[in-house]
């Protein structure tokens, strides 16, 4: 079947086989490799992308529920070269060690803050409950949200 | 040495370099790297623990899209290595079975390979495996370590025991003869769970045979590409060096469990090779759970014998070590020389005796993670201590401060093999004590019982035992490879630099720390320097990154490569500025003729050098481009103190970690903000292992913790803000005097949980628990 998409603002479609997961479509179809799979039961969250400004996991989603959909992934939030306020926070609180789960923390992040604009740190903890980091233990990614959440609200 | 002054050298929070691809999706993991007509890799795995197995591929063969299947008939090739030969105190030789990476009619472990499968693509590889017939004729399975104590049962059948080893390190006969006189012996039986590393990214690994050179290319995610280019070149699949190729990329995480050479890096080598194409094949977290080199798992009996003081005088321990179905590269050193060794922990024990018998059991094979041994030690140790405190009327302060090693007695050499050459236990746990405001606990765990809340808080004060390791020492321990570390200096024409290291970053941050070593020796600008790792074709040689040593082991050879650049640039500046070497000063990235103004900058020379128009060439040769191999002298021993304070709802059990404090020795700190996060995540998994995380087999061999809803991963909401910080002692053995920072937190933190929560409870009669203290347990 044949997909439409918005993806990282650019309109992309392709013929893919009705199963094909949307985290498939956008690493393997698409080649956009920044948007990792780190489990099969949808527990992780390294797979979280923006399906029009939600946070989705991308490994429970078909790319065919997709259609006609804005979906934003970890390659699509940067202005050039300037990061996202919530990927410069990770970057100045060290937020990120292998960067694995990183893509889809910061996803999840930014939807967060949009929603909370001053999250507390309990909030910052739950909300984040879906997407497993095994190397910072969580301390400097609340950090690098608390900081986010100041210079996305002064935006 | 360093004087803190350059904010991007040693000592300074140097932004991390790296993160700006991890942070915009430009990481490239081996899953993220595609070949030029790859295959896609399924492997079958045994659902059974132990049985016979006759397996038929013939109607799967005829599936669609499928390239090949294989199975252990068909690779005949040798046995996945173990990496040290521990044998028992009696002589007898350690018991090593063969390890085939694909299954030879038997299985012995769920989870064991059986057959690859390889297709045009994933689905169809699934698809195929699906019509791969496998009878088994089911054997029984030993899983508890008692039974496989009795042998009743082998897992090897051409083994005559279950008994890989069984070792002692210490005198039996003296340490009974202390116990038997003591004041006060305290008695203990000690549990430390089974752990899966976990960590994010899944292995991947993809084989790719280039007929024309008649070569191989591996990429895939390790911890030490070097080290699998020598394991499955030289033992598994007859592959010299020069023709085999071991790329490790981004890797996401490894915490031990990406060190170790697998069956799938060989299976997907060989296969390319038959079927003269790429063959790409990735764990699901599902077989990560049932391939990936499992942690810890230790039984323990032990006595600590006290004086009527509280003085130790001597500690006896028995413990049964599960290795799993097969021996993985470093898990016979893991309950021995990275266990036992530590027994002494921060104390001045005079006599220990440690027996360890290391068991078969038809479950996935253990190896190290995160810590390997030296959490084990320090979890029996602290817990011994709680309790034999408890039992003579002493504080936890006081009875770890009477049996210190005093800060003058260093180097202090333990009853257990081990010099321990610096530190000073008092100051961290003066710190600990304050940064945790011990003086307040009375007052907030009488306002947490008006709330109806138990609140106890935990000790712990720990030495480990890393920077692995001197090679000579290891070797005679039975250690099959060295532990040096390898370092290339290669100072361009322009004067920037590209180091080359074998130790291998995977959440490290290498690329920024290692950039500051050369900031502050070279003083050169940190955007002038590339750190390369991962890559035999690149790097010269490397031992990897394993066991806290990038550092203090893989740093020190960086340090002593740019010592001889440093060395050869001043005989060149001497030859250019007409001046005698000695009175050559290199400082801050100039070499200066002392006490006149001729001068020139690292870059001028570094040009002369590949420009040797005007060069000493009857001494020298042309170039700046300086190698060093590194094996250090002894272990360092990083230690520290950790205070937890938890709270415990009475009502559902809960465990909640209010508080966190880990004060630490890990030397010199050349990065803090790095340290720190190191010990965030290490804490992270103490925690983990302590009240969370637990792997369990029922006693047909089947795991009932194999995936993210059965096996508890840590998660923001569980877990507190961390107070951490350092009291540091310098290692006396290495330039820059670091001690290593990895794996502190995974050691010291899981007896100051359990003791906080032995605490909270003590007053119900609680004066032991189990880990993971779940709400359940509790």
């Amino acid at each position: 079947m044949i997909v439409n998409l918005i993806l990282n603002g650019k309109a992309v479609s392709a013929d893919v086989s009705d199963n094909t997961l949307l985290v498939s479509f956008i690493r393997e179809t698409m080649s956009m490799t920044g948007t990792h799979v780190g489990c099969d039961t949808s527990q992780c969250g390294a797979c979280v992308v923006h399906v029009n400004g939600e946070s989705v996991k991308s490994c429970t989603m078909l790319a065919a529920m997709a259609e006609g959909t804005n979906v934003t992934t970890i390659e699509g939030i940067a202005d050039g070269d300037t990061m996202h306020p919530m990927q410069q926070a990770f970057h100045e609180n060290h937020g990120l060690q292998c960067g694995f789960c990183t893509p889809g923390m910061v996803m999840s992040a930014i939807e967060l803050v949009e929603k909370n604009p001053s999250p507390s740190e309990g909030e910052i903890r739950e909300g984040l409950e879906g997407n497993i980091c095994r190397c910072t233990g969580y301390h400097n990614i609340v950090k690098s949200v608390q900081a986010a959440a100041q210079t996305m609200g002064g935006k | 040495m360093p004087d803190g002054q350059n904010p991007n050298g040693i000592g300074a929070s140097v932004k991390r370099k790296e993160d700006f691809r991890f942070l915009t999706g430009q990481g490239r993991y081996t899953e993220d790297i595609n070949c030029p007509g790859q295959t896609y890799a399924y492997i079958l795995r045994s659902n059974e623990a132990h049985a016979k197995i006759s397996v038929d591929t013939s109607e799967a063969s005829k599936a669609d899209g499928v390239v090949a299947i294989f199975t252990g008939e068909d690779m005949q090739v040798g046995s996945l290595p173990c990496g040290w030969q521990v044998d028992s105190t009696d002589g007898t030789p350690m018991r090593e079975p063969e390890h085939p990476p694909l299954a030879k009619g038997v299985v012995r472990h769920v989870g064991d390979q059986i057959a690859v499968i390889i297709a045009e693509t994933l689905q169809q590889a699934k698809d195929a495996a699906e019509s791969v017939s496998v009878i088994y004729d089911r054997l029984p399975a030993v899983v508890d370590m008692h039974d496989s104590l009795t042998n009743k049962t082998l897992v090897h059948s051409d083994l005559d025991s279950n008994v890989v080893y069984d070792w002692d390190i210490g005198d039996p006969a003296e340490i009974d003869a202390i116990i038997a006189g003591a004041h006060h012996v305290t008695e203990m039986n000690i549990r430390n769970n089974r752990l899966i590393p976990n960590p994010m990214e899944t292995r991947s690994a993809i084989g790719d045979y280039d007929s024309a050179h008649d070569s191989y290319t591996l990429y895939t995610t390790s911890q030490n590409p070097h080290v699998i280019r020598l394991l499955m070149g030289a033992f598994v699949l007859s592959i010299p060096e020069h023709k085999l190729r071991v790329i490790a990329p981004d890797v996401g995480g490894g915490f031990g469990s990406k060190i170790y050479h697998y069956a799938e890096e060989a299976i997907v080598t060989w296969a390319s090779q038959k079927i003269r194409r790429p063959v790409k094949w990735t764990s699901e977290r599902s077989d990560a759970f049932l391939s990936d080199a499992h942690g810890r798992d230790h039984i323990t009996k032990t006595k600590l014998a006290l004086d009527a003081d509280g003085k130790f005088l001597a500690l006896k321990v028995e413990t049964l070590a599960n290795m799993g179905a097969y021996l993985s590269t470093f898990a016979t050193a893991v309950p021995t020389y990275l266990y036992a060794t530590l027994l002494a922990g921060v104390y001045s024990t005079p006599a220990i005796h440690c027996n360890v018998k290391a068991l078969f059991t038809n479950t996935v094979p253990v190896d190290a993670y995160r810590g390997a041994g030296r959490p084990e030690a320090a979890y029996l140790l602290e817990r011994i201590v709680d309790r034999a405190a408890r039992e003579m009327g002493i504080s936890q302060v006081e009875i770890r401060r009477k049996n210190f090693i005093p800060s003058d007695a260093f180097p202090y050499q333990t009853p257990v093999a081990l010099q321990y050459d610096s530190g000073d236990y008092q100051a961290t746990l003066d710190s600990a004590l304050k940064m945790a405001d011990v003086d307040g606990f009375e007052a907030r765990r009488a306002k947490a019982a008006k709330r109806g809340k138990l609140r106890g808080i935990g000790y712990s004060t720990y030495v480990e035992a890393c920077g692995i390791a001197p090679s000579a020492v290891v070797g005679s321990l039975g250690a099959r490879a060295g532990l040096f570390e390898c370092a290339e200096v290669r100072v361009h024409p322009t004067g920037s630099v590209t180091i080359f290291t074998g130790s291998h970053s995977h959440g490290q941050g290498h690329e920024t720390t290692f950039a500051q070593l050369v900031v502050e020796t070279l003083g050169i600008d940190i955007d002038q320097i590339e750190i390369s790792h991962g890559d035999t074709g690149k790097i010269p040689f490397g031992m990897g990154t394993y066991g806290s040593r990038s550092l203090a082991v893989g740093g020190e050879a960086i340090i002593r490569a740019m010592d001889k650049v440093v060395a050869k640039a001043t005989k060149i500046a001497a030859h250019i500025m007409e001046a005698s070497e000695a009175d050559i000063v290199f400082e801050n990235g100039s070499f200066t003729v002392a006490g006149t103004d001729k001068t020139m900058a690292f870059g001028e020379i570094a040009l002369a050098a590949y420009v040797p128009h005007n060069f000493p060439h009857d001494e020298l040769e042309p170039g700046l481009d300086e190698k060093a191999f590194y094996d250090p002298t002894n272990f360092t021993y990083p230690g520290g103190a950790h205070i937890c304070e938890v709270e415990i709802d009475p009502e559902t059990g809960v465990v909640d970690v209010i508080n966190m404090t880990a004060v630490d020795d890990v030397g010199r700190v050349v990065n803090p903000m790095v340290v720190d996060g190191q010990i965030h995540g290490g804490l992270a998994q103490g925690i983990g292992q302590a009240l969370m995380e637990n792997c369990v087999y029922d006693d047909k061999g089947q795991l009932v913790t194999g995936s993210y809803m059965d096996y508890t991963m840590p998660r923001a909401d569980d877990l507190p803000n961390f107070q951490v910080g350092q009291q540091s002692t310098l290692c006396t053995h290495n330039t820059l005097g670091v001690k290593g920072c990895g794996e502190v937190g995974a050691i010291g933190s899981p007896p100051a949980v359990i003791n906080a929560v032995v605490d909270a409870l003590f007053e119900l009669g609680v004066d032991d628990i189990a880990m993971p203290a779940t709400a359940e347990t509790v």
